[in-house]
């Protein structure tokens, strides 16, 4: 979706501000809010894609006013309230007022370090063959899809090169929706900064994306 | 516990509402019974000490002294990292991209906050805010001087948009005047920023 995560190019948000020392977290709660995501993905409700679909659809305007420990609460609020873990009175009262719903898994103490080490892999068995090899020149679509997706609007509509292969991932656009998986050729696609951002930009320079098959069509 | 527990006596005057809004979450999510406390703490606990920047500084010296490894690390760096014990989430599958005097790379995520976790740890706030997200495809080389990173002007800027799940990291050049140090020592130079790309790695002697 053309939505306020979409940030690529987009402009008057002013300069850098990396602050010297920066502590991990600048408040308790941030930490709290980092391990509440991370341990609420283990009742197995959502998958990542879905999660990003729940930060990039809250309004633009909320979005790009919070910090990004906030998006995350307030898209898990919206996750489990999707799901019927909670209701939104119990979110803002912090006491249960209807019984949980039965889910599919607990993060315990005891399988953190190896739930973390084990991660979440998203490569899978391909379907088909791929259509693309390195070298080959390709166009990315001219879509605006109103559901999840990771073509960035920048690199619609542009050429580009295939620099890498990385066999078949998981479809975010179709995962995060509950259809499916589909596991779907991702290849590494190289532009030339100047095709996308004009003239003034450095004739050297490039950007690259990781891109799935669906975004793209031979050039 | 890095808890909120020491403020408890007088969290009404001193929590700001997201920290009561986040506490009144977690209460919920333990009463309701989806939420183990003590994982919240060692989740927390785990960022905070053993998963950070000095993984991927290890894999960084690593390839530096030993051209074996920087081959199969710019090969595979799934298994090259993971041959370290560096593996897992936001780490699942990595690319390691080498920094050259022609060529300068520079990692971003402009739809969220995608970094390599497993060997850089948590990302720092700039990393997931909307003026490195929007600037760094357009003015990748405004950026890096706002970082006090100015390069010569025939070294291309290659950026890496993290738009699927695959992580990367950067590989610095390794600075001169290190011929015969050993990989701990090495390790000693490589930043955080130098394996983002919005530095270079520091100058023997910059180092205490």
């Amino acid at each position: 979706m053309n939505g306020p995560q979409d940030l690529g190019g987009q402009m008057g948000f002013g300069p850098m501000a990396p602050e010297t020392n920066e502590p991990l977290f600048h408040a308790d709660w941030e930490s709290r809010a980092l391990a509440l995501t991370l341990a609420m993905g283990a009742t197995r409700e959502w998958n990542i894609d879905k999660s990003r679909h729940a930060r990039e659809s809250l309004p633009p305007a909320k979005y790009l006013s919070m910090s990004y420990y906030e998006i995350w609460i307030s898209g898990l609020i919206e996750l489990m309230v999707g799901q019927g873990l909670v209701t939104r009175e119990e979110a803002t009262a912090g006491k249960m007022a209807v019984p949980p719903k039965p889910v599919a898994g607990k993060l315990l103490a005891k399988d953190v370090a190896a739930v973390l080490a084990k991660g979440g892999p998203t490569s899978r068995t391909a379907a088909a063959a791929p259509r693309f090899k390195p070298g080959d020149k390709v166009r990315t679509r001219n879509m605006h899809p109103t559901g999840h997706t990771r073509l960035p609007r920048y690199l619609r509509g542009h050429v580009g090169e295939i620099v890498r292969l990385h066999g078949a991932h998981v479809f975010p656009d179709t995962n995060a929706h509950g259809k499916g998986e589909n596991p779907t050729t991702l290849y590494t696609v190289k532009f030339p900064a100047r095709d996308i951002w004009g003239e003034a930009r450095h004739p050297r320079d490039t950007v690259s994306a990781d891109l799935w098959e669906p975004y793209l069509e031979p050039a | 516990m890095p808890h909120d527990h020491d403020h408890d006596h007088d969290e009404g005057s001193e929590l700001s509402p997201i920290a009561l809004r986040v506490k009144a979450l977690e209460s919920l999510l333990v009463e309701k019974g989806y939420v183990e406390p003590e994982a919240l703490d060692t989740l927390i606990e785990t960022y905070e000490t053993k998963i950070g920047p000095r993984n991927g500084a290890r894999v960084v010296a690593k390839a530096w002294s030993d051209p074996k490894y920087k081959a199969w690390l710019l090969a595979d760096a799934t298994a090259a990292i993971a041959s370290l014990g560096y593996t897992g989430r936001q780490g699942e599958h990595m690319v390691t991209v080498e920094n050259t005097p022609g060529t300068h790379n520079l990692v971003v995520c402009t739809l969220c906050s995608c970094y390599p976790w497993s060997v850089l740890g948590l990302p720092p706030v700039w990393y997931k805010a909307p003026p490195y997200r929007s600037r760094a495809v357009i003015d990748p080389r405004g950026v890096l001087a706002e970082f006090g990173l100015t390069l010569p002007d025939d070294t291309a800027i290659s950026v890496w948009d993290s738009t699927a799940e695959i992580r990367y990291l950067v590989l610095p050049m390794r600075p001169q005047g290190t011929e015969g140090w050993s990989a701990e020592k090495l390790s000693q130079l490589v930043t955080r920023d130098s394996m983002i790309g919005t530095g270079i790695a520091l100058k023997p002697g910059a180092t205490s």
